[in-house]
């Protein structure tokens, strides 16, 4: 049977404290973080609230910034946090050995709009 | 299992196709069927077990405890030693323990126990058909039941000259012996990996007198244990204890000279001597016999809770198991595992739960604690305490009332306590308060109200550590008038150094004030108790060199800051230390990452420097080549006489800006906080009202202003006459040409709340103009806050504050610029083509594709 998890590629792709991003043929483009402590996180690629690319964001703690209008979403939840009300989806992520998966399922979870 | 389908689903990455199967996770608690074998059996079972180490002969000391006749014990060994405690070596390559300080088993316990060792014979096979185990020697030998404690191996990173004599890694004492007898030559010593284990080959040889430098390939030392503040304490520790580091260095080959190791090349092109390189990147579970021999094996040999393999006759520890997914590279989880283990097969099953680990650096007078889970995550909050002054950093993290992480940096005396609080656990609530300052503090029960604690202080106990300040010299300062911290700091000095006393003065604000303590200037962010002056007054009095410096030494109340005090401190270095300090891309905002102005839709725009305003057909061509070939929606004239070209996507900004370049263009930094544009009037050259050459000026002054950093944007004019047709008293920098020269005027804006320029002074020559121009933009880089444009800033210190820094002394006005074109030498090198030729390609790139093959299976 065909594994759960999709391989995109090694850790060392990605600078800690930044994000790339992972288009999806079909489907909203994925944004893979790498926070300095070495946390690993996917996201839709696009804020809550004006779908600014999160990906371009400055990224803090588990928290990034989005560039167009300083929403701060949570890498964790997708959620926005302090004041303003919002979420966007979590793809779930695993780093085995060095190789980041992402979960099939989630990947084609939702039709680009 | 079945064989994989044909994959409906692929993924692209840079023209081939990557997918990759996992193996699936077992369920590893499943019901043993050991237990109710051989209940009665009449005669002792044979119990093999495979590694004369840590783990394996700790598991037969809990069997034997539990139940010494129940087992005929056989241990084999591939070292030719008896059992020792491998996590002391580090000690003994130290030389501050021998031998036979470590040995954990004597060969007394072997004969006391009745149990046969087998060292320096390897077992090479084992046929669970049978149940025999076979050694390198030929030797067979049955078993009932099997232990694998295999441990681990190192992981050799496949470079070229791995193999050269004089590569060595640490697992025994063999290693230990090799780096030894290296290190009695002298000279040069490698470690690759920063990682606990390199860290502690590294201090032995160095302690051993080699010139050790150690190379990882993160930017953060032991980044699995520490984060990044911790890690950069640790950096700047061993440094000063003279060996190298070098973080981010990637291995590119070991090079040899005679079959002997004689250097490390990175791939960045530097290279370090070497007589002996240590690698020290990592460990993987010894599992070349287990799977071999059938048994199931992902990352480790899987393991039940019961330590039971899928083979219910062989068990496995240690190191070379994986349980819950989970493989362990430390010593603690052994000791756990190896209870569980004699429970079961003692027929007590009590069942391995998996261990919360924790991990102490073993290097002489450096203190480092790290347990659980630091890397924060949704729910969880960080309670951070540096103490710059004693070289502390100490931060828990706590989610749902419950401890769940700690790192101690200098201090980790309360390391135990707060490991004690995270196995178990515990509700903090009641604590968390004092959490941070230890248990001694928590525990104090009375003291919980911070006031309180404070207002219990003898009047001569010391507030502020770095200047010396009691608590009776803070009331009185505050009872002379200084009513805020800004007062107190400036007064007496309390709180003004490293600032871990703020907490303290605010407490001793409220108590002897009351409600009448006056807030101070805002400080820098919610990260900081400092203000943008006081920080900026810092970064040079204390020589910070860095970010995490920076924050580590101003006691930063977040473990990396947040998007207004990362780009605010870059800022500050930048500025503070040109050619030396080294621009941080992710603490830019993402138009100075990329060089282009990001727009609604995610896309950027690009608007190449045109000086001065002027342009010519190569150029105009150029651009007109751009906006068809990258079909580019729009393309705008600016209001600061330029072109803009909307729509770029970001991975193809490169390839724009290679056609721009070869025009002969370079970026307008359109999108920094640097200068923008220098707008000018056609002046004397062509209008009959011109006085002076606005237009040749302007080139000149953008020629000399481009490419500075500054707090924010700024906007340069020249106009030709007082008709002012560029506009340039709204501008920050403006002049206006008259026929006696030239009228210099600052701080106008055209924004939100447009503002008139002041005049600054009138002056004669062009070359003067050039001049005073530089240092104001100087006096504004080294005193504005970020973010603030000129306007406001000359509101807040006022126009004489300026003119005071510019003329009240002679040589002010060529000191500043001075210092304006020394910091303009490291700046004026195009970003663009830096970025064509390849630099930073993965801020443009995208990480991969995915392309699913049958869209349509996924749509619903």
């Amino acid at each position: 049977m065909i594994g759960d998890w999709l391989d995109i590629g090694s850790v060392d792709q990605i600078t800690p404290g930044t994000a790339r991003t992972l288009p999806v043929v079909g489907f909203d483009e994925i944004a893979v973080f790498r926070t300095q402590k070495n946390e690993f996180y996917a996201l839709v690629n696009k804020c809550p609230h004006k779908q600014g690319p999160l990906s371009q964001g400055i990224v803090h703690d588990n928290v990034v910034t989005c560039p167009l209008h300083n929403w701060n979403i949570s890498l964790k939840t997708g959620e926005a946090l302090g004041e303003d009300k919002g979420c966007v989806p979590t793809i779930p992520m695993k780093v085995d050995a060095g190789r980041m998966y992402l979960l099939r399922s989630a990947v084609v979870g939702k039709r680009a709009a | 299992m079945s064989p994989p389908r044909p994959p409906n689903f692929g993924m692209r990455s840079g023209g081939f196709f990557v997918l990759r199967v996992l193996p699936r996770i077992t369920e590893l608690n499943a019901p043993s069927t050991l237990m109710d074998k051989d209940n009665t059996a009449p005669v002792k079972e044979r119990l093999v077990v495979i590694g004369n180490g840590m783990a394996g002969c700790r598991a037969v000391e809990e069997i034997l405890a539990l139940d010494s006749a129940r087992f005929d014990v056989t241990i084999f060994g591939a070292e030719p030693r008896v059992n020792y405690n491998r996590i002391m070596l580090s000690p003994v390559l130290a030389g501050e323990k021998a031998f036979e300080d470590i040995v954990i088993n004597s060969d007394d316990w072997y004969t006391d126990n009745a149990i046969t060792l087998v060292s320096g014979d390897p077992v090479v096979s084992i046929d669970r058909a049978t149940q025999t185990v076979v050694a390198k020697s030929g030797r067979v030998e049955p078993y009932d039941r099997l232990l694998i404690a295999t441990g681990s191996d190192p992981f050799i990173i496949p470079v070229p000259g791995k193999d050269l004599a004089g590569v060595v890694t640490f697992r025994d004492l063999d290693d230990v012996d090799k780096m030894l007898t290296a290190a009695e030559k002298g000279g040069s010593a490698v470690v690759i990996g920063g990682g606990l284990l390199g860290l502690e080959a590294a201090h032995g040889l160095s302690l051993r007198g080699m010139k050790v430098t150690v190379v990882h390939l993160m930017p953060t030392l032991m980044e699995r244990q520490l984060d990044e503040a911790a890690g950069y304490l640790l950096k700047t520790e061993l440094e000063r204890r003279g060996q190298t580091i070098v973080t981010g260095g990637d291995t590119a080959e070991i090079v040899g000279r005679d079959g002997q190791v004689s250097a490390v090349r990175l791939k960045d092109g530097r290279t370090f001597d070497a007589d002996i390189v240590v690698m020290a990147v990592g460990i993987r579970p010894g599992t070349t016999l287990a799977k071999s021999a059938g048994i199931e094996v992902e990352r480790g040999i899987v393991v039940d809770d019961h330590m039971v393999t899928s083979d219910p006759a062989i068990m496995a520890v240690g190191e070379c198991v994986q349980h819950r997914g989970a493989c362990y590279g430390l010593v603690a989880p052994l000791w756990d595992m190896c209870r569980a283990l004699a429970d079961a097969a003692c027929q007590q099953p009590s069942g391995y739960e998996g261990s919360v680990t924790s991990t102490k650096l073993k290097v002489s007078g450096i203190d480092l604690f790290s347990a659980g889970d630091f890397s924060g995550g949704d729910g969880a909050e960080d309670i951070v305490m540096r103490d710059a002054a004693r070289g502390v950093y100490k931060r828990v993290v706590v989610k749902d009332n419950r401890l769940v992480g700690a790192v101690l940096y200098g201090d980790t005396a309360d390391g135990n306590w707060y490991f004690d609080l995270l196995k178990k656990g515990e509700d903090i609530s009641d604590i968390r308060e004092a959490l941070i300052f230890g248990q001694a503090f928590a525990s104090g029960g009375a003291l919980l109200d911070p006031n309180a604690a404070v207002a219990a202080l003898s009047d001569d106990a010391e507030i502020c550590g770095c200047n010396g300040v009691s608590k009776g010299k803070v009331i009185e300062t505050i009872n002379a008038g200084a009513c805020s911290l800004d007062a107190v700091r400036s007064t007496c000095k309390a709180s003004a150094s490293c600032g871990s006393c703020t907490g303290l003065v605010e407490s001793l604000l409220a108590l002897t004030l009351g409600g009448e303590v006056q807030s101070g200037p805002k400080t820098m962010c919610k990260c900081t108790s400092f203000s943008h002056d006081d920080v900026r007054r810092l970064i040079g009095e204390k020589s910070l060199r860095s970010i995490p410096q920076a924050m580590q030494e101003l006691h930063w109340t977040t473990p990396d800051g947040c998007s207004s005090c990362r780009p605010a401190l870059n800022y500050y270095l930048l500025c503070a230390w040109p050619g030396e300090y080294e621009d941080d891309q992710k603490s830019r905002f993402v138009n100075e990452r990329l060089h282009a102005n990001i727009q609604k839709d995610g896309t950027y725009s690009v608007v190449p420097r045109m000086w001065g305003g002027l342009t010519n057909p190569r150029e105009l061509r150029a651009i007109a080549d751009v906006v068809e070939k990258f079909n580019a929606p729009m393309v705008k004239v600016t209001g600061g006489q330029r072109l803009d070209i909307f729509g770029i996507k970001k991975e193809d900004l490169p390839a724009v800006w290679a056609d721009l370049n070869a025009a002969g263009m370079v970026s307008g930094h359109a999108y920094g906080k640097s200068l923008r544009t220098v707008k000018t009037c056609v002046g004397s050259e062509w209008c009959r009202f011109g006085t002076q050459d606005s237009t040749g000026l302007g080139v000149k002054l953008e020629r000399m202003t481009w490419g500075s950093w500054m707090p924010h944007k700024f906007k340069i004019a020249v106009s030709g006459c007082p008709r002012n047709c560029a506009e340039a008293t709204i501008k920050d920098f403006g002049v206006v040409c008259v026929d006696s020269g030239y009228e210099l005027h600052v701080g106008g804006n055209g924004g939100i709340k447009v503002r008139a320029t002041d005049l600054l002074c009138k002056v004669a020559t062009e070359a003067e103009v050039m001049d005073v121009c530089a240092a104001f933009i100087q006096l504004y880089r080294e005193q504005a806050h970020y973010l603030e444009r000129t306007a406001p800033w000359i509101e807040r210190v006022g126009l004489d504050h300026v003119k005071a820094g510019l003329f009240d002394d002679a040589d002010s006005v060529k000191r500043l610029a001075a210092r304006f074109r020394y910091s303009q030498t490291f700046c004026q090198d195009d970003p663009w083509a830096e970025r064509v030729a390849g630099k930073d390609a993965d801020l443009h790139q995208h990480l991969a594709e995915v392309r699913p093959l049958s869209i349509t299976e996924y749509a619903q």
